[in-house]
């Protein structure tokens, strides 16, 4: 076995025991990002500076391409961030580089985080290492891809609706969105500043309880950042879910849900219960109206958080031909015309929309009523349940281009992954089987509020008893 | 423009709201730990926060929100436990995030009021709320026109926006208010209020309705004024500018207008149509949160003593007249320069009568605010003391004073160094006093004849001999004596 080939905890052994060092391992990860990625395409480009491997924990990573990092070109696959260097790291790249984790590169994803496909990419789709006909998922879909296809031993996302955990389930590995506040936003370029959060994709439950290790915890530079302490997420690697409570919300499996998906989840859910998992029937009454006020909220935060891209001081600048009476007003338009993709625009449009004058009691602040009414169901559920059981996403991977023209069908990939990011809670996606086409099928865990390590124990327990995180898909 | 002197003043009732920008002295910006400071290089005071770099996140300078709680009180405004930000949405290349962080709904101050004193009344102005928010940067235009640039420095600056009630009826109404909300607030110690700076800046809202009628004129909003004086020159030409609209049967149309110094007169920015929808939103970023009363009562405890309190006691305890306790409190640092030196010298009305007079008039010669002086209280007292024991006369004290601040010296040392110390020793007078007599034989027969006011002649005459250094009282007897033998 080559050593990219390893999860992430077991090239850490290999290092500590001395069978190998840092600079191979990355060394051995970039040769295979060169053997592979004209394939996959999960790359944007490889990261300028080489790493120095000192530290704990030096292991290869991707990372997404809103992640601010030093020096990087860093533009959320956008045009209008072309050019754009930064000059500072973000709260997890520090914590990532104080560790030792040695950069690879970054990696593709929709443009802005707008999108469950890749596909909205400047730079064009990622393709799923396990069919490359299909999409891999996104918005993280290169940190997703990366991970699966062993170009990278492990890889930051973000995730705002599903961001992480749908492409980790259409790409075969692990996806946790921590609790919201668990890890610092500051230099995660904001797609909806209420729901974003940074979280591992990794290739199993012990990779991710290590990589939160890193990456959790307070920092000052983000007041949304919660300050809390920081368990050993290790310590929660229990193979035992005796006596635990799992609600499966009966929302959940209804009209749309692909059949495999719907027969792999309630695989699991028996493997769980004859391991002693008290197995419960819950509602969650508000979850159908989780989409239309996800896109109210996400795309309204969206449609003030990208106004600062203007051309005025980074990225793109639009130089209009024929300048009418205000030439800013020309450089504004034509830059924000050029620079943003449909997906992009739609969704400033909506979320303007959602915020002018006269409308913004019929939509923000309803959509936030709703918000807090979907949270409340969940706490309500948590008052006698551990986790939650659901699917990660009603299908499977899809084509490439099946449903890039149809926003609709494509906000409804994200069904079961909004809740938590509504309510701020962590969800995690773990491999639960195949359909019969060989694409990887994910099951999601829902948990309480700063509750990740519940969902690292059911996910480890579920893990050790299954096969599916051992797969690898044949490139 | 000139307007046609008309007798319509009394058909109209004048409404002015005024809207106050601060920017406060915390010794770092608003949301990031940039230096607030004025004056620096272009763009050197900034950070991802306040360029509004991709990905970087605000956080709450507690110190703004302090100075903001310590207006709403000295305001006597309710203050907001609840504080919350939101975000006011538009484009301009100074606003680097295309969006304002400011305060919407839940102001850090409202329904509070300021007392002025306006001609011999005294009179309530509503204060509708105050608001923090950031500053935004500075365009600087090319002279070419070719191009613009920003300077980034102001940017996050910390403001708290002033809005009053409609309760102004005249430019000089205005005028009053604005003086002492600006002593108030320095006072406070929270800006150091300088227009020029542009660190208080003001804009006018102003309509006019036949007196009587209880509800509102169309209003008009006027920015750009630079001065408290432009402020009211102003709303005086606006005020004369709707009432020829509304006599020739036109209507005032809402818009917001710029005054232009040079030419007197307001220019049309933006009609009401082109008004920004501004899409206010709560600021996803910065996490509401309630402050304990006890803050609010710490912040309370610490207020210092307001103007027109001071202006009370300063009468009461010390018995100074009106006139000496308005010129002593219209400047903090004059009234605490007062205090001070009365605990070296409890000598109240004399220490008022030398800041008012000789000090406040080297102030306005030199430009300068008491605490830029170099004088401190123990040396003014000093001096004061010496003029009162006849050291040196009233005029030469003037004159000491002015040299002690040139030469940053005490009294004393200039006393001495320039030798102007009267001069009261006998024989040294005598032998003057001999020459002005020998010079002056008509004056003498005509004191010898009984008109002693003559003497007054000679201690002029020997008081130039003496170069003024002569102790005037010393002279007059000496000459009395000399020539009348008494």
């Amino acid at each position: 076995m080559s050593l990219h080939q390893l999860t992430s905890h077991a090239l850490l052994d290999l290092i500590r025991s001395r069978q190998t060092t840092p600079r191979e391992a990355y060394a051995d990860v970039v040769a295979r990002i060169k053997a592979v990625d004209p394939k996959v395409k999960a790359y944007v480009h490889l990261a300028k500076s080489e790493p120095n491997f000192i530290g704990e924990i030096p292991i290869p990573i991707a990372i997404k391409d809103n992640l601010c990092t030093k020096g990087e070109e860093i533009t959320c696959a956008s045009r209008i961030l072309k050019g754009f260097h930064s000059p500072y790291d973000a709260g997890v790249i520090e914590r990532i580089k104080k560790s030792g984790g040695s950069i690879l590169g970054i990696v593709n994803m929709d443009e802005f985080a707008f999108g469950s496909s890749c596909e909205t990419s400047c730079y064009g789709p990622t393709f799923n290492p396990w069919n490359l006909q299909c999409v891999p998922g996104g918005s993280s879909g290169g940190s997703a891809a990366s991970v699966a296809a062993d170009e990278a031993m492990w890889a930051l996302g973000s995730d705002t609706g599903g961001s992480i955990r749908q492409p980790a389930s259409f790409c075969g590995i692990v996806g946790l969105k921590p609790t919201y506040g668990r890890v610092s936003r500051y230099g995660l370029i904001a797609f909806a500043s209420s729901l974003d959060q940074i979280g591992p994709l990794t290739k199993d439950v012990k990779d991710c309880a290590l990589l939160m290790n890193i990456i959790s915890g307070y920092d000052e530079r983000d007041s949304t950042s919660v300050n809390e302490p920081v368990p050993d997420y290790t310590k929660s690697l229990v193979n035992d879910v005796r006596g635990l409570k799992i609600g499966i919300p009966k929302e959940a499996f209804v009209e749309g849900l692909d059949l495999e998906v719907r027969r792999a989840v309630e695989d699991a859910l028996d493997l769980l219960k004859k391991m002693g998992a008290v197995i419960k029937e819950v509602s969650l009454p508000h979850t159908p109206y989780a989409v239309a006020t996800y896109y109210i909220v996400a795309t309204a935060e969206a449609s003030s958080n990208l106004a600062r891209f203007d051309g005025v001081r980074f990225g793109m600048r639009a130089q209009p031909a024929s300048t009418r009476k205000n030439a800013l007003l020309d450089m504004y338009e034509e830059t924000r015309a050029k620079g943003f993709g449909d997906e992009a625009k739609r969704r400033i449009m909506l979320g303007t929309y959602a915020l002018s004058s006269g409308y913004y009691d019929a939509y923000y602040l309803r959509g936030q009523k709703v918000r807090t009414l979907i949270k409340n169901d969940l706490d309500e559920v948590f008052k006698d349940c551990d986790v939650i059981m659901t699917p990660t996403s009603p299908t499977v991977a899809f084509k490439v281009g099946e449903k890039v023209s149809d926003p609709l069908s494509m906000y409804l990939s994200d069904i079961y992954t909004i809740p938590a990011n509504l309510a701020g809670i962590p969800a995690i996606s773990i491999p639960c089987g195949f359909s019969k086409s060989g694409l990887p099928i994910g099951l999601q865990l829902m948990g309480k509020a700063f509750d990740e390590e519940m969902l690292l124990r059911v996910s480890y327990t579920y893990e050790q008893n299954t096969p599916w995180h051992l797969k690898k898909p044949q490139l | 423009m000139a307007f046609k002197e008309t007798a319509i003043m009394s058909q109209f009732e004048t409404v002015i709201g005024l809207e106050v920008h601060l920017q406060l002295n915390t010794r770092t910006k608003i949301f990031c730990s940039c230096a607030n400071q004025y004056g620096c290089p272009p763009n050197t005071n900034v950070c991802p926060v306040c360029l509004g770099l991709p990905g970087a996140l605000p956080v709450l300078n507690h110190q703004a929100l302090l100075s903001g709680i310590k207006a709403g009180l000295a305001l006597n405004a309710e203050i907001n436990s609840f504080i919350k930000f939101d975000r006011k949405n538009y484009y301009y290349p100074d606003s680097p995030k295309g969006y304002q962080i400011s305060q919407f709904d839940f102001p850090v101050a409202k329904d509070g009021f300021l007392k002025i004193k306006t001609g011999n009344e005294e009179k309530r102005i509503g204060i509708k709320r105050a608001h923090l928010e950031e500053d935004a940067g500075k365009l600087v235009h090319d002279n070419s026109g070719s191009c613009s640039l920003v300077d980034f420095n102001r940017t996050g600056t910390p403001l708290i926006e002033i809005v009053t009630d409609p309760d102004m009826r005249s430019p000089q109404e205005a005028y009053d208010y604005l003086n002492t909300l600006k002593l108030t607030l320095q006072y406070l110690g929270i800006s150091d209020c300088d227009m020029e700076k542009g660190s208080l800046r003001c804009d006018a809202n102003v309509s006019i309705r036949p007196v009587g009628q209880t509800e509102l004129g169309t209003k008009t909003e006027l920015k750009n004024m630079n001065s408290f004086r432009a402020v009211k020159t102003a709303l005086e030409y606006e005020i004369r500018r709707h009432e020829q609209v509304i006599l020739a049967g036109g209507k005032i149309v809402q818009e917001t207008l710029l005054w232009n110094d040079e030419k007197a007169m307001t220019v049309t920015m933006r009609s009401k149509e082109q008004a920004h929808d501004y899409r206010y939103f709560p600021d996803p970023d910065l996490v509401p949160f309630t402050i304990d009363y006890k803050v609010i009562d710490g912040v309370r405890a610490e207020l210092p003593e307001l103007p027109q309190a001071k202006f009370l006691r300063f009468l009461s305890q010390y018995g100074l007249s009106e006139y000496d306790a308005n010129i002593l409190i219209a400047d903090p640092g004059m009234a605490d320069f007062f205090e001070a030196s009365l605990k070296e010298y409890p000598q109240a009305k004399k220490i008022a009568n030398w800041l008012g007079g000789p000090v406040l008039m080297e102030l306005n010669n030199r430009k300068m605010s008491i605490s830029e002086l170099k004088l401190t209280p123990k040396e003014l007292v000093t001096l004061i003391a010496r003029v009162e024991e006849s050291v040196v006369s009233n005029l030469v004290g003037k004159e000491v004073l002015t040299m002690m601040l040139d030469e940053g010296k005490g009294a004393d040392d200039v006393i001495k160094e320039k030798g102007l110390a009267q001069v009261s020793d006998d024989s040294a007078l005598l032998v003057i006093i001999d020459e002005v007599i020998a010079q002056n034989p008509v004056v003498v027969e005509q004191i010898k004849s009984g008109k002693p006011n003559a003497a007054g002649f000679l201690v002029g005459q020997a008081m130039k001999r003496s170069g003024g250094r002569a102790n005037p009282k010393k002279l007059n007897e000496l000459i009395t004596r000399r020539i009348t033998g008494a």
